[in-house]
């Protein structure tokens, strides 16, 4: 159990200090990265409780695919480093720390709502609808609660995730005048007879191209 | 305490058997991709050093070792050095899971193929940091070419993954291939398997996608501004990555340490030999793909893996899924 606990603290420890750099660093990037390390080191936690599913889902769909958004979106703004400019906006000069502290606040007062309901009424497990059966995996046992029970909202969800994704390109999609584009139909479907074009070049004139 | 101690030690023992292994086959196989190659291109190749060449990886090795490592002035350092080790880490890390045998595997987890596919989508990372902080345009270009790239072949090979799980019920990479006893994968998701290797060329920037590293665009890519030993960790890295995907394809298609037939030439041949043989089979039609077909354009890459892979492979999904159902061989009841 100690090598566990060694690891357990090690983990958290990496989770919780780059937690602090993602907002303490200056240089947007290494935010990102410093995100990164974290979503990793939680994903780590998630295996040590024995949630390896969890863990792994954590790190391919999290690190794998959203932190690697994150990173194009911030590499493409080119962020320079903010010098002694920490919170403040650069648009208006005003500051973010306002709303800043009531978004942490308001997580703060929920994380003691759940952790707090757990603590001092303990019969809140008993409360849970399915019994949870420790001799299968967690995949199997995750598969069984969300395709049969849970079935109609995982279908929900996913049809939310696919409308937003829709609206997303619907939003941003413009079509633009003078895009060349190139059809693969077109392009084999070329044959001789139409590609190649023999002129017969009349002496001190030259051939007359018009393309 | 005692016993952390030797746990510890037995476990480093392992790692090393396996790791050793590994980085030879990794020098090993630069040099049978250039023979290869060469040979398609009726050249003979590295033949000098040692019987055949075949000690040309370990002179090459040796010169970048030797080579000074240059950090470009205007790099973000941390990230730059960074970057080739968390490559060839993750490299390395994922051969924990693949099973060489029956009970012949360094980490036996439940979720051993999640496990793959986690570590071959964080392998983007190596490429973006060595891309971001070499502070240049073309292995900026480059990095964020590959990044678009990855993410999008990881999709259908997730897909894929998908289709194979549908026949196994477990996540476990043995159980894959126990599964496999009677009829390898090959032959009923043999349109699975070839968009596997296909979309595995992809992920690992082998050509003809190797659009990250196009030398006649990008000069090398993420790996301009590298240099000496760091440049010989991308390239380990790559070459790791290309075998694992290798491993992986033999794993998920080819029946892994299982052999062909189950009569006795074939099988007295211990499985950890099958199972080179299969990686071995799959690098060198890896190693004709390069030598034989021209580099894809961006825009066709794009529309390969989005507008052809990624639906087909989902139709056979929903077409292995009703099979299965119709014909009462779902597995795991």
């Amino acid at each position: 159990m100690i090598a566990h606990s060694v690891f357990f603290y090690i983990f958290s420890l990496i989770a919780i200090v780059s937690a602090v750099m993602v907002t303490v660093s200056k240089n947007t990037v290494h935010s990102v990265f410093f995100l990164i390390l974290d979503f990793i080191s939680i994903s780590c936690l998630f295996i040590m409780i024995g949630a390896e599913f969890l863990g792994m889902i954590m790190l391919i769909v999290y690190v794998g695919a959203v932190a690697v958004l994150f990173l194009f979106v911030v590499m493409m703004l080119n962020v320079a480093e903010q010098k002694g400019q920490w919170f403040s906006s650069r648009w208006d000069g005003g500051t973010h720390i306002p709303i800043g502290l009531l978004v942490s606040l308001i997580i703060f007062f929920e994380l003691i709502i759940v952790i707090g309901g757990w603590k001092y009424k303990p019969d809140l497990l008993n409360s849970l609808s399915i019994n949870i059966s420790t001799d299968v995996t967690n995949t199997r046992s995750i598969g069984n609660v969300l395709y049969t029970d849970y079935i109609h909202l995982f279908q929900i969800s996913g049809m939310i995730l696919l409308v937003a994704m829709i609206g997303a390109i619907v939003l941003t999609y413009r079509e633009r005048a003078g895009v060349k584009r190139q059809s693969y139909v077109k392009q084999i479907s070329r044959e001789r007879n139409e590609g190649v074009d023999l002129v017969e070049a009349e002496k001190n004139k030259g051939v007359k191209i018009d393309a | 305490m005692d016993s952390y101690f030797s746990i510890l030690f037995t476990e480093v023992y392992k790692i090393l058997f396996l790791l050793v292994p590994v980085l030879v086959s990794v020098a090993m196989i630069v040099w049978l991709d250039r023979r290869v190659w060469a040979f398609v291109q009726k050249r003979r190749g590295p033949n000098v050093v040692g019987p055949f060449g075949l000690f040309q990886s370990l002179a090459d090795a040796l010169k970048y070792i030797f080579k000074e490592i240059i950090i470009p002035a205007s790099s973000n350092k941390l990230v730059f050095v960074l970057a080739p080790v968390v490559t060839m880490t993750l490299a390395l890390i994922s051969w924990a899971v693949i099973p060489f045998g029956e009970d012949f595997v360094l980490a036996d987890i439940n979720v051993g193929i999640l496990y793959l596919f986690a570590v071959s989508s964080l392998g983007v990372y190596g490429i973006i940091m060595g891309g971001w902080a070499s502070n240049s345009k073309y292995p900026f270009l480059g990095a964020i070419r590959s990044a678009a790239q990855m993410v999008s072949y990881e999709v259908s090979i997730g897909v894929i993954i998908i289709n194979v799980l549908l026949c196994v019920g477990s996540l476990n990479l043995s159980d894959i291939v126990m599964a496999q006893q009677n009829l390898w994968f090959v032959i009923p998701l043999f349109p699975m398997f070839v968009i596997f290797f296909i979309s595995a060329l992809a992920e690992t920037n082998r050509p003809p996608f190797d659009l990250p590293e196009a030398e006649a665009e990008l000069v090398a890519g993420y790996q301009t501004e590298y240099s000496g030993m760091m440049y010989a960790m991308f390239w380990l890295g790559e070459y790791a990555n290309i075998l694992l995907m290798c491993a992986m394809g033999s794993v998920l298609f080819l029946g892994g340490w299982l052999s062909p037939i189950d009569i006795f030439p074939f099988n007295a041949i211990p499985g950890p030999f099958w199972l080179i043989f299969k990686i071995l089979f799959l690098f060198i039609l890896f190693a004709l793909v390069k030598a034989t077909v021209p580099r894809y354009r961006y825009d066709q890459l794009m529309k390969l893996g989005w507008k052809i892979f990624l639906p087909f492979s989902l139709f056979y999904v929903v077409l292995t899924s009703s099979f299965l159902l119709y014909f009462d061989l779902l597995p795991g009841k």
